[in-house]
Protein backbone atom coordinates (compact mmCIF):
# COMPACT_ATOMS: atom_id res chain seq x y z
CA UNK A 1 0.00 0.00 0.00
CA UNK A 2 2.74 2.43 1.00
CA UNK A 3 4.73 1.83 -2.16
CA UNK A 4 8.04 1.24 -0.42
CA UNK A 5 8.97 -2.28 -1.43
CA UNK A 6 10.69 -4.19 1.38
CA UNK A 7 13.60 -6.33 0.34
CA UNK A 8 12.14 -9.57 1.62
CA UNK A 9 9.31 -10.28 -0.84
CA UNK A 10 10.58 -11.97 -3.95
CA UNK A 11 8.39 -9.93 -6.24
CA UNK A 12 7.64 -13.20 -7.95
CA UNK A 13 4.00 -13.21 -9.13
CA UNK A 14 3.83 -16.87 -8.24
CA UNK A 15 4.56 -16.38 -4.55
CA UNK A 16 1.10 -15.84 -3.06
CA UNK A 17 1.74 -16.29 0.67
CA UNK A 18 5.20 -15.64 2.11
CA UNK A 19 5.75 -16.15 5.81
CA UNK A 20 9.03 -15.02 7.42
CA UNK A 21 10.16 -15.93 10.92
CA UNK A 22 6.61 -15.80 12.30
CA UNK A 23 6.24 -15.82 16.10
CA UNK A 24 3.01 -15.69 18.06
CA UNK A 25 2.58 -15.74 21.83
CA UNK A 26 -0.56 -15.81 23.93
CA UNK A 27 0.64 -14.33 27.20
CA UNK A 28 3.59 -16.45 28.31
CA UNK A 29 2.72 -19.27 25.95
CA UNK A 30 4.66 -19.15 22.69
CA UNK A 31 2.53 -20.95 20.13
CA UNK A 32 4.55 -20.19 17.00
CA UNK A 33 8.33 -20.20 17.29
CA UNK A 34 9.60 -18.90 13.99
CA UNK A 35 7.75 -20.20 10.94
CA UNK A 36 9.11 -19.52 7.44
CA UNK A 37 7.46 -20.87 4.32
CA UNK A 38 6.02 -19.82 0.98
CA UNK A 39 2.83 -20.94 -0.76
CA UNK A 40 2.95 -20.63 -4.54
CA UNK A 41 0.22 -19.96 -7.06
CA UNK A 42 -1.98 -23.02 -7.61
CA UNK A 43 -0.27 -24.94 -4.84
CA UNK A 44 -2.26 -26.98 -2.31
CA UNK A 45 -0.49 -27.04 1.04
CA UNK A 46 -1.86 -29.18 3.86
CA UNK A 47 -0.72 -28.36 7.38
CA UNK A 48 -0.89 -31.34 9.74
CA UNK A 49 0.21 -31.89 13.30
CA UNK A 50 -1.03 -32.69 16.80
CA UNK A 51 -3.52 -30.36 18.48
CA UNK A 52 -1.75 -27.46 20.11
CA UNK A 53 1.03 -27.52 17.54
CA UNK A 54 0.05 -24.03 16.34
CA UNK A 55 -1.22 -24.94 12.88
CA UNK A 56 -4.55 -23.09 13.23
CA UNK A 57 -2.76 -20.10 14.73
CA UNK A 58 -0.42 -20.07 11.73
CA UNK A 59 -3.38 -19.98 9.34
CA UNK A 60 -5.09 -17.23 11.35
CA UNK A 61 -1.90 -15.17 11.31
CA UNK A 62 -1.87 -15.31 7.50
CA UNK A 63 -5.02 -13.16 7.24
CA UNK A 64 -4.28 -11.37 10.48
CA UNK A 65 -7.21 -12.73 12.50
CA UNK A 66 -4.36 -13.17 14.97
CA UNK A 67 -1.78 -10.42 15.21
CA UNK A 68 1.69 -12.01 15.02
CA UNK A 69 4.05 -11.12 17.86
CA UNK A 70 7.01 -11.02 15.50
CA UNK A 71 7.78 -11.76 11.84
CA UNK A 72 6.29 -10.71 8.54
CA UNK A 73 3.60 -12.07 6.23
CA UNK A 74 3.28 -11.08 2.56
CA UNK A 75 0.15 -11.66 0.54
CA UNK A 76 0.69 -11.33 -3.22
CA UNK A 77 3.99 -9.58 -2.40
CA UNK A 78 2.25 -7.00 -0.23
CA UNK A 79 3.04 -6.99 3.48
CA UNK A 80 -0.15 -7.59 5.51
CA UNK A 81 1.80 -7.25 8.77
CA UNK A 82 2.74 -3.68 7.81
CA UNK A 83 0.85 -1.42 10.27
CA UNK A 84 -0.23 0.76 7.35
CA UNK A 85 -1.42 -2.13 5.19
CA UNK A 86 -4.97 -2.08 3.85
CA UNK A 87 -5.89 -5.27 5.65
CA UNK A 88 -9.53 -5.27 4.54
CA UNK A 89 -8.54 -5.12 0.86
CA UNK A 90 -5.90 -7.85 1.24
CA UNK A 91 -8.40 -10.08 3.03
CA UNK A 92 -10.71 -9.96 0.01
CA UNK A 93 -8.00 -11.87 -1.88
CA UNK A 94 -8.12 -14.81 0.55
CA UNK A 95 -11.23 -16.78 1.29
CA UNK A 96 -11.36 -18.26 4.77
CA UNK A 97 -13.33 -21.35 5.81
CA UNK A 98 -13.74 -21.98 9.54
CA UNK A 99 -14.10 -25.14 11.56
CA UNK A 100 -17.43 -23.91 12.97
CA UNK A 101 -18.70 -22.61 9.57
CA UNK A 102 -19.57 -19.16 11.01
CA UNK A 103 -22.35 -18.57 8.50
CA UNK A 104 -24.42 -15.47 9.22
CA UNK A 105 -27.58 -16.99 10.77
CA UNK A 106 -29.79 -13.96 10.03
CA UNK A 107 -29.14 -14.21 6.28
CA UNK A 108 -30.14 -16.85 3.72
CA UNK A 109 -27.49 -18.97 2.02
CA UNK A 110 -27.63 -16.71 -1.03
CA UNK A 111 -27.45 -13.53 1.09
CA UNK A 112 -24.46 -14.97 2.93
CA UNK A 113 -22.77 -15.13 -0.46
CA UNK A 114 -23.85 -11.68 -1.67
CA UNK A 115 -23.50 -9.39 1.36
CA UNK A 116 -19.73 -8.88 1.14
CA UNK A 117 -19.82 -8.68 -2.66
CA UNK A 118 -22.32 -5.83 -2.40
CA UNK A 119 -20.97 -4.07 0.69
CA UNK A 120 -17.22 -4.60 0.28
CA UNK A 121 -16.63 -5.09 -3.44
CA UNK A 122 -19.47 -2.64 -4.26
CA UNK A 123 -20.84 -4.95 -6.94
CA UNK A 124 -24.39 -4.32 -8.10
CA UNK A 125 -26.88 -6.69 -6.44
CA UNK A 126 -27.95 -8.52 -9.61
CA UNK A 127 -24.38 -9.27 -10.57
CA UNK A 128 -23.61 -10.37 -7.00
CA UNK A 129 -26.62 -12.69 -6.89
CA UNK A 130 -25.70 -14.29 -10.22
CA UNK A 131 -22.12 -14.98 -9.07
CA UNK A 132 -23.33 -16.22 -5.66
CA UNK A 133 -25.75 -18.59 -7.40
CA UNK A 134 -22.95 -19.88 -9.62
CA UNK A 135 -20.86 -20.62 -6.52
CA UNK A 136 -23.75 -22.33 -4.73
CA UNK A 137 -24.18 -24.46 -7.86
CA UNK A 138 -20.49 -25.28 -7.72
CA UNK A 139 -20.77 -26.67 -4.18
CA UNK A 140 -23.92 -28.60 -5.13
CA UNK A 141 -26.40 -26.40 -3.24
CA UNK A 142 -27.85 -24.36 -6.08
CA UNK A 143 -31.38 -25.14 -4.95
CA UNK A 144 -30.83 -24.10 -1.29
CA UNK A 145 -30.15 -20.38 -1.85
CA UNK A 146 -33.29 -19.39 0.04
CA UNK A 147 -32.58 -21.54 3.09
CA UNK A 148 -31.30 -20.17 6.38
CA UNK A 149 -28.22 -21.79 7.95
CA UNK A 150 -30.31 -23.28 10.78
CA UNK A 151 -32.32 -25.22 8.17
CA UNK A 152 -29.23 -26.94 6.77
CA UNK A 153 -26.99 -29.79 7.91
CA UNK A 154 -23.43 -29.13 9.02
CA UNK A 155 -22.04 -30.40 5.75
CA UNK A 156 -24.36 -28.15 3.77
CA UNK A 157 -23.49 -25.18 5.96
CA UNK A 158 -19.78 -25.73 5.40
CA UNK A 159 -20.31 -25.93 1.66
CA UNK A 160 -22.25 -22.64 1.78
CA UNK A 161 -19.32 -21.21 3.75
CA UNK A 162 -17.00 -22.30 0.93
CA UNK A 163 -19.36 -20.72 -1.63
CA UNK A 164 -19.42 -17.54 0.46
CA UNK A 165 -15.62 -17.37 0.42
CA UNK A 166 -15.52 -18.14 -3.33
CA UNK A 167 -18.02 -15.37 -4.00
CA UNK A 168 -15.28 -12.83 -3.23
CA UNK A 169 -13.42 -14.30 -6.22
CA UNK A 170 -10.31 -14.82 -4.08
CA UNK A 171 -6.79 -15.62 -5.28
CA UNK A 172 -6.38 -18.22 -2.55
CA UNK A 173 -8.37 -20.14 0.05
CA UNK A 174 -7.54 -20.80 3.70
CA UNK A 175 -9.23 -23.78 5.37
CA UNK A 176 -9.10 -24.09 9.16
CA UNK A 177 -10.00 -27.72 9.99
CA UNK A 178 -13.06 -27.52 7.72
CA UNK A 179 -14.33 -31.03 8.47
CA UNK A 180 -13.51 -31.34 12.17
CA UNK A 181 -16.96 -30.25 13.35
CA UNK A 182 -18.85 -32.50 10.94
CA UNK A 183 -20.52 -35.85 11.44
CA UNK A 184 -18.39 -38.49 9.71
CA UNK A 185 -20.93 -39.20 6.97
CA UNK A 186 -20.99 -35.49 5.97
CA UNK A 187 -17.22 -35.10 5.63
CA UNK A 188 -17.09 -36.59 2.14
CA UNK A 189 -19.24 -33.91 0.47
CA UNK A 190 -17.08 -31.10 1.83
CA UNK A 191 -13.83 -32.85 0.89
CA UNK A 192 -15.04 -33.50 -2.64
CA UNK A 193 -15.85 -29.78 -3.07
CA UNK A 194 -12.34 -28.99 -1.85
CA UNK A 195 -10.86 -31.58 -4.21
CA UNK A 196 -12.69 -29.95 -7.14
CA UNK A 197 -11.34 -26.57 -6.09
CA UNK A 198 -7.79 -27.92 -5.94
CA UNK A 199 -8.12 -29.51 -9.34
CA UNK A 200 -9.42 -26.18 -10.68
CA UNK A 201 -6.06 -24.65 -9.78
CA UNK A 202 -7.03 -22.74 -6.62
CA UNK A 203 -4.18 -21.89 -4.26
CA UNK A 204 -5.08 -23.56 -0.96
CA UNK A 205 -3.67 -23.70 2.53
CA UNK A 206 -5.51 -26.38 4.49
CA UNK A 207 -5.18 -27.18 8.18
CA UNK A 208 -6.61 -30.67 8.44
CA UNK A 209 -6.68 -34.03 10.19
CA UNK A 210 -7.81 -35.83 7.03
CA UNK A 211 -4.63 -37.71 6.12
CA UNK A 212 -6.24 -39.42 3.12
CA UNK A 213 -7.21 -36.03 1.71
CA UNK A 214 -3.74 -34.60 2.34
CA UNK A 215 -2.08 -37.59 0.71
CA UNK A 216 -4.30 -37.43 -2.34
CA UNK A 217 -4.76 -33.70 -2.97
CA UNK A 218 -1.82 -31.87 -1.41
CA UNK A 219 1.18 -30.77 -3.44
CA UNK A 220 3.07 -30.25 -0.22
CA UNK A 221 2.49 -31.31 3.38
CA UNK A 222 3.78 -29.31 6.34
CA UNK A 223 4.10 -31.20 9.62
CA UNK A 224 4.10 -28.89 12.64
CA UNK A 225 4.79 -29.72 16.26
CA UNK A 226 5.51 -27.46 19.21
CA UNK A 227 5.23 -24.26 17.16
CA UNK A 228 7.82 -25.15 14.52
CA UNK A 229 7.80 -26.83 11.12
CA UNK A 230 9.32 -30.25 11.75
CA UNK A 231 9.33 -31.31 8.15
CA UNK A 232 7.71 -30.43 4.85
CA UNK A 233 7.61 -31.92 1.41
CA UNK A 234 5.44 -33.91 -1.00
CA UNK A 235 2.84 -36.09 0.75
CA UNK A 236 4.54 -39.26 -0.48
CA UNK A 237 7.58 -38.28 1.59
CA UNK A 238 6.11 -36.60 4.70
CA UNK A 239 3.19 -39.01 5.10
CA UNK A 240 4.68 -41.92 3.13
CA UNK A 241 8.16 -42.16 4.61
CA UNK A 242 8.66 -39.47 7.27
CA UNK A 243 12.26 -38.82 8.32
CA UNK A 244 11.59 -37.38 11.79
CA UNK A 245 10.67 -39.40 14.83
CA UNK A 246 7.99 -36.87 15.88
CA UNK A 247 6.29 -37.14 12.49
CA UNK A 248 6.36 -40.93 12.67
CA UNK A 249 4.84 -40.93 16.16
CA UNK A 250 2.09 -38.53 15.13
CA UNK A 251 1.21 -40.45 11.97
CA UNK A 252 1.19 -43.72 13.84
CA UNK A 253 -1.37 -42.31 16.27
CA UNK A 254 -3.55 -40.80 13.55
CA UNK A 255 -3.42 -43.67 11.07
CA UNK A 256 -3.71 -46.49 13.62
CA UNK A 257 -6.65 -45.63 15.87
CA UNK A 258 -6.20 -48.62 18.13
CA UNK A 259 -2.87 -47.19 19.11
CA UNK A 260 -4.47 -44.02 20.49
CA UNK A 261 -6.10 -45.78 23.40
CA UNK A 262 -3.22 -48.09 24.09
CA UNK A 263 -1.07 -46.08 26.49
CA UNK A 264 -1.54 -42.41 25.74
CA UNK A 265 -3.90 -41.37 28.50
CA UNK A 266 -2.46 -38.54 30.48
CA UNK A 267 -2.04 -38.82 34.21
CA UNK A 268 -5.11 -36.75 35.07
CA UNK A 269 -7.31 -38.97 32.96
CA UNK A 270 -5.88 -42.10 34.52
CA UNK A 271 -6.47 -40.72 38.01
CA UNK A 272 -10.00 -39.65 37.22
CA UNK A 273 -10.65 -43.07 35.82
CA UNK A 274 -9.29 -44.72 38.95
CA UNK A 275 -11.39 -42.46 41.18
CA UNK A 276 -14.49 -43.29 39.17
CA UNK A 277 -14.07 -46.99 39.43
CA UNK A 278 -13.28 -47.32 43.15
CA UNK A 279 -16.75 -46.59 44.61
CA UNK A 280 -18.48 -49.03 42.31
CA UNK A 281 -15.93 -51.76 42.98
CA UNK B 1 -50.00 -27.75 54.89
CA UNK B 2 -46.44 -28.88 54.69
CA UNK B 3 -46.65 -29.66 58.42
CA UNK B 4 -49.50 -32.08 58.00
CA UNK B 5 -47.84 -33.87 55.10
CA UNK B 6 -44.51 -34.19 56.90
CA UNK B 7 -46.25 -35.63 59.95
CA UNK B 8 -48.38 -37.99 57.95
CA UNK B 9 -45.81 -39.07 55.41
CA UNK B 10 -43.22 -40.87 57.59
CA UNK B 11 -45.79 -42.87 59.54
CA UNK B 12 -47.54 -44.11 56.42
CA UNK B 13 -44.49 -44.23 54.22
CA UNK B 14 -44.49 -48.00 54.20
CA UNK B 15 -48.03 -48.37 53.04
CA UNK B 16 -48.27 -45.45 50.56
CA UNK B 17 -46.72 -45.73 47.13
CA UNK B 18 -45.07 -42.57 45.73
CA UNK B 19 -47.97 -42.16 43.34
CA UNK B 20 -50.49 -42.37 46.18
CA UNK B 21 -48.50 -39.88 48.20
CA UNK B 22 -48.41 -37.41 45.29
CA UNK B 23 -52.14 -37.87 44.89
CA UNK B 24 -52.72 -37.15 48.57
CA UNK B 25 -50.66 -33.93 48.39
CA UNK B 26 -52.70 -32.78 45.43
CA UNK B 27 -55.98 -33.46 47.23
CA UNK B 28 -54.78 -31.43 50.21
CA UNK B 29 -53.84 -28.53 47.95
CA UNK B 30 -57.29 -28.51 46.32
CA UNK B 31 -58.86 -28.72 49.75
CA UNK B 32 -57.05 -25.63 50.98
CA UNK B 33 -58.13 -23.76 47.87
CA UNK B 34 -61.78 -24.68 48.36
CA UNK B 35 -61.66 -23.60 52.01
CA UNK B 36 -60.16 -20.22 51.02
CA UNK B 37 -62.87 -19.62 48.40
CA UNK B 38 -65.67 -20.53 50.81
CA UNK B 39 -64.27 -18.29 53.54
CA UNK B 40 -63.95 -15.43 51.06
CA UNK B 41 -67.49 -15.91 49.79
CA UNK B 42 -68.91 -15.93 53.31
CA UNK B 43 -66.99 -12.95 54.72
CA UNK B 44 -66.70 -10.54 51.77
CA UNK B 45 -69.58 -8.21 51.06
CA UNK B 46 -69.45 -8.07 47.26
CA UNK B 47 -71.68 -5.04 46.94
CA UNK B 48 -69.56 -3.02 49.33
CA UNK B 49 -66.37 -3.92 47.42
CA UNK B 50 -67.98 -2.90 44.18
CA UNK B 51 -69.10 0.42 45.70
CA UNK B 52 -65.49 1.21 46.58
CA UNK B 53 -63.61 -0.06 43.54
CA UNK B 54 -65.93 -0.41 40.59
CA UNK B 55 -69.16 1.59 40.76
CA UNK B 56 -71.04 0.84 37.53
CA UNK B 57 -72.32 4.41 37.08
CA UNK B 58 -68.78 5.78 37.41
CA UNK B 59 -67.41 3.16 35.05
CA UNK B 60 -69.84 4.46 32.44
CA UNK B 61 -68.86 8.06 33.20
CA UNK B 62 -65.18 7.20 32.86
CA UNK B 63 -65.59 5.48 29.51
CA UNK B 64 -65.65 8.17 26.86
CA UNK B 65 -63.63 10.07 24.31
CA UNK B 66 -61.43 11.57 27.02
CA UNK B 67 -60.40 8.11 28.18
CA UNK B 68 -59.57 7.32 24.56
CA UNK B 69 -57.41 10.44 24.34
CA UNK B 70 -55.61 9.52 27.57
CA UNK B 71 -55.12 5.95 26.33
CA UNK B 72 -53.62 7.32 23.12
CA UNK B 73 -51.36 9.69 25.06
CA UNK B 74 -50.02 6.82 27.15
CA UNK B 75 -49.16 4.96 23.96
CA UNK B 76 -47.59 8.03 22.32
CA UNK B 77 -45.49 8.83 25.41
CA UNK B 78 -44.34 5.23 25.70
CA UNK B 79 -43.62 4.64 22.02
CA UNK B 80 -41.65 7.87 21.63
CA UNK B 81 -39.62 7.27 24.78
CA UNK B 82 -38.95 3.67 23.68
CA UNK B 83 -37.64 4.69 20.25
CA UNK B 84 -35.47 7.40 21.78
CA UNK B 85 -34.26 5.05 24.52
CA UNK B 86 -33.48 2.35 21.98
CA UNK B 87 -31.37 4.68 19.83
CA UNK B 88 -29.59 6.22 22.81
CA UNK B 89 -29.25 2.86 24.54
CA UNK B 90 -27.55 1.41 21.46
CA UNK B 91 -25.08 4.31 21.40
CA UNK B 92 -24.39 3.77 25.11
CA UNK B 93 -23.91 0.02 24.57
CA UNK B 94 -21.37 0.70 21.81
CA UNK B 95 -19.62 3.22 24.07
CA UNK B 96 -19.36 0.56 26.77
CA UNK B 97 -17.64 -1.75 24.28
CA UNK B 98 -15.44 1.02 22.89
CA UNK B 99 -11.66 0.79 22.75
CA UNK B 100 -11.54 4.37 24.04
CA UNK B 101 -11.56 4.18 27.83
CA UNK B 102 -13.22 7.58 28.53
CA UNK B 103 -16.22 6.50 26.44
CA UNK B 104 -16.53 3.39 28.59
CA UNK B 105 -16.32 5.48 31.77
CA UNK B 106 -18.90 8.00 30.56
CA UNK B 107 -21.34 5.28 29.56
CA UNK B 108 -20.88 3.43 32.86
CA UNK B 109 -21.34 6.58 34.96
CA UNK B 110 -24.47 7.43 32.96
CA UNK B 111 -25.97 3.97 33.38
CA UNK B 112 -25.20 3.70 37.07
CA UNK B 113 -26.60 7.17 37.73
CA UNK B 114 -29.91 6.81 35.91
CA UNK B 115 -30.47 3.23 37.06
CA UNK B 116 -29.79 4.22 40.65
CA UNK B 117 -31.97 7.35 40.83
CA UNK B 118 -35.78 7.07 41.00
CA UNK B 119 -37.33 7.98 37.66
CA UNK B 120 -39.72 10.38 39.33
CA UNK B 121 -36.82 12.54 40.55
CA UNK B 122 -35.37 12.68 37.04
CA UNK B 123 -38.77 13.72 35.72
CA UNK B 124 -39.13 16.40 38.41
CA UNK B 125 -35.76 17.79 37.42
CA UNK B 126 -36.87 17.83 33.81
CA UNK B 127 -39.97 19.82 34.71
CA UNK B 128 -37.62 22.66 35.67
CA UNK B 129 -35.65 22.64 32.40
CA UNK B 130 -37.51 25.69 31.11
CA UNK B 131 -36.61 27.58 34.29
CA UNK B 132 -32.98 26.49 34.42
CA UNK B 133 -32.40 27.33 30.76
CA UNK B 134 -34.68 30.31 30.00
CA UNK B 135 -36.13 30.19 26.53
CA UNK B 136 -35.28 26.50 26.15
CA UNK B 137 -38.05 24.10 25.25
CA UNK B 138 -38.29 20.67 23.68
CA UNK B 139 -39.94 20.35 20.27
CA UNK B 140 -43.46 18.82 20.10
CA UNK B 141 -44.20 19.96 23.64
CA UNK B 142 -45.36 18.28 25.81
CA UNK B 143 -44.52 15.09 23.92
CA UNK B 144 -40.90 16.07 23.32
CA UNK B 145 -40.28 16.70 27.03
CA UNK B 146 -41.82 13.38 28.04
CA UNK B 147 -40.00 11.43 25.34
CA UNK B 148 -36.63 12.85 26.31
CA UNK B 149 -37.21 12.52 30.06
CA UNK B 150 -38.46 8.91 29.94
CA UNK B 151 -36.09 8.02 27.10
CA UNK B 152 -33.05 9.11 29.10
CA UNK B 153 -34.05 6.89 32.01
CA UNK B 154 -34.97 3.84 29.95
CA UNK B 155 -31.82 4.15 27.79
CA UNK B 156 -29.77 3.39 30.90
CA UNK B 157 -31.56 0.05 31.36
CA UNK B 158 -31.66 -0.78 27.66
CA UNK B 159 -27.95 -0.12 27.14
CA UNK B 160 -27.09 -2.93 29.56
CA UNK B 161 -29.42 -5.32 27.74
CA UNK B 162 -28.11 -4.35 24.31
CA UNK B 163 -24.50 -4.65 25.45
CA UNK B 164 -25.19 -8.16 26.68
CA UNK B 165 -26.86 -8.94 23.34
CA UNK B 166 -23.85 -7.71 21.37
CA UNK B 167 -21.52 -9.79 23.51
CA UNK B 168 -23.75 -12.84 23.06
CA UNK B 169 -23.05 -12.87 19.31
CA UNK B 170 -20.30 -15.47 18.81
CA UNK B 171 -16.81 -14.12 18.11
CA UNK B 172 -16.66 -16.28 14.98
CA UNK B 173 -19.29 -14.03 13.39
CA UNK B 174 -16.97 -11.02 13.55
CA UNK B 175 -14.06 -13.15 12.32
CA UNK B 176 -16.09 -14.36 9.35
CA UNK B 177 -17.16 -10.80 8.53
CA UNK B 178 -13.60 -9.46 8.82
CA UNK B 179 -12.23 -12.34 6.74
CA UNK B 180 -14.58 -11.24 3.95
CA UNK B 181 -12.94 -7.82 4.02
CA UNK B 182 -15.58 -5.98 6.06
CA UNK B 183 -14.35 -3.11 8.22
CA UNK B 184 -14.98 -3.28 11.99
CA UNK B 185 -17.82 -0.76 11.67
CA UNK B 186 -19.47 -2.61 8.82
CA UNK B 187 -19.15 -5.94 10.65
CA UNK B 188 -20.88 -4.39 13.66
CA UNK B 189 -23.65 -2.79 11.61
CA UNK B 190 -24.38 -5.58 9.12
CA UNK B 191 -23.52 -8.74 11.05
CA UNK B 192 -23.38 -8.25 14.83
CA UNK B 193 -26.15 -5.72 15.55
CA UNK B 194 -28.89 -7.50 13.55
CA UNK B 195 -28.16 -10.69 15.50
CA UNK B 196 -27.82 -8.85 18.81
CA UNK B 197 -31.22 -7.19 18.43
CA UNK B 198 -32.78 -10.54 17.65
CA UNK B 199 -31.35 -11.88 20.90
CA UNK B 200 -32.52 -8.93 23.00
CA UNK B 201 -35.99 -8.50 21.51
CA UNK B 202 -37.72 -10.39 24.35
CA UNK B 203 -35.96 -8.50 27.19
CA UNK B 204 -36.46 -5.19 25.35
CA UNK B 205 -40.17 -5.93 25.04
CA UNK B 206 -40.23 -6.48 28.78
CA UNK B 207 -38.56 -3.08 29.05
CA UNK B 208 -41.41 -1.69 26.94
CA UNK B 209 -43.94 -3.11 29.42
CA UNK B 210 -42.12 -1.44 32.31
CA UNK B 211 -41.92 1.80 30.34
CA UNK B 212 -45.67 1.71 29.66
CA UNK B 213 -46.28 1.69 33.40
CA UNK B 214 -43.54 4.26 34.09
CA UNK B 215 -45.28 6.66 31.69
CA UNK B 216 -47.76 7.17 34.57
CA UNK B 217 -45.04 9.23 36.28
CA UNK B 218 -45.16 12.06 33.76
CA UNK B 219 -47.89 13.81 35.77
CA UNK B 220 -45.06 15.44 37.75
CA UNK B 221 -44.17 17.42 34.63
CA UNK B 222 -47.33 19.48 35.14
CA UNK B 223 -49.15 18.73 31.90
CA UNK B 224 -52.18 20.45 30.39
CA UNK B 225 -55.43 18.50 30.10
CA UNK B 226 -54.69 17.65 26.47
CA UNK B 227 -51.54 15.90 27.57
CA UNK B 228 -53.13 13.71 30.28
CA UNK B 229 -52.35 10.05 30.12
CA UNK B 230 -54.30 7.22 31.74
CA UNK B 231 -53.17 7.60 35.35
CA UNK B 232 -53.45 11.40 35.53
CA UNK B 233 -56.83 11.25 33.81
CA UNK B 234 -58.05 8.58 36.19
CA UNK B 235 -56.79 10.40 39.25
CA UNK B 236 -58.53 13.62 38.30
CA UNK B 237 -61.84 11.85 37.81
CA UNK B 238 -61.33 9.89 41.03
CA UNK B 239 -60.84 13.14 42.90
CA UNK B 240 -63.93 14.65 41.30
CA UNK B 241 -66.19 11.74 42.27
CA UNK B 242 -64.37 10.92 45.51
CA UNK B 243 -64.23 7.32 44.34
CA UNK B 244 -61.39 5.25 42.98
CA UNK B 245 -63.41 3.60 40.19
CA UNK B 246 -61.97 5.74 37.32
CA UNK B 247 -58.44 4.79 38.36
CA UNK B 248 -59.36 1.11 38.40
CA UNK B 249 -60.75 1.51 34.88
CA UNK B 250 -57.48 3.20 33.88
CA UNK B 251 -55.61 0.26 35.40
CA UNK B 252 -57.51 -2.16 33.16
CA UNK B 253 -56.57 0.02 30.18
CA UNK B 254 -52.89 -0.60 30.98
CA UNK B 255 -53.58 -4.32 30.86
CA UNK B 256 -54.97 -3.89 27.34
CA UNK B 257 -51.49 -2.67 26.36
CA UNK B 258 -49.26 -4.84 28.53
CA UNK B 259 -50.93 -8.27 28.33
CA UNK B 260 -50.50 -8.64 24.53
CA UNK B 261 -46.89 -7.50 24.93
CA UNK B 262 -46.07 -10.09 27.60
CA UNK B 263 -47.83 -12.73 25.50
CA UNK B 264 -45.65 -11.66 22.56
CA UNK B 265 -42.50 -11.97 24.70
CA UNK B 266 -43.41 -15.50 25.71
CA UNK B 267 -44.03 -16.49 22.08
CA UNK B 268 -40.72 -14.98 20.98
CA UNK B 269 -38.81 -16.69 23.76
CA UNK B 270 -40.35 -20.05 22.89
CA UNK B 271 -39.46 -19.49 19.24
CA UNK B 272 -35.88 -18.59 20.16
CA UNK B 273 -35.52 -21.69 22.29
CA UNK B 274 -36.63 -23.76 19.34
CA UNK B 275 -34.22 -22.00 16.97
CA UNK B 276 -31.18 -22.42 19.21
CA UNK B 277 -31.86 -26.06 19.94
Amino acid sequence: MTGTTPSIPTGNRNDEIQIYDLHKSFGDLEVLKGITTTVHRGEVVCVIGPSGSGKSTLLRCVNLLEQPTQGRVFILNEEITDPDADIDRLRTTMGMVFQSFNLFPHLTALENCTIAQIRVLKKNPDEARAFAQANLDKVGLGDRGGSYPAQMSGGQQQRVAIARALSMDPEMMLFDEPTSALDPELVGDVLSVMRDLAQGGMTMMVVTHEMAFAREVADRVIFMDGGVIVEEGPPAEVIGKPTHERTRTFLKRVLDPTHVNAGDEDEAYAQRHAADSTPTA
Amino acid sequence: MSDTTSQVAPRQAKRLSPRKRAQRTRVIQYGVLVVLVVVAALTIDGRQVQQVFLRPDLVLKTLGPELGAAFLNTIIYTAGAFVLGLAFGTVLALMKLSQVAPYRWLATIYTEFFRGVPAIIVLLAFSLMGVAFPGFSFPFDPYGTVWVALGIVTAAYMSETIRAGIQAVPKGQIEAARSLGMSPGMSMQRIVLPQAFRIVTPPLTNELVLLTKDSSLVYVLGLFASGYELTKFGRNLANTYANITPLVVAGFCYLIITLPLTYLVRRMEAKQRKATR
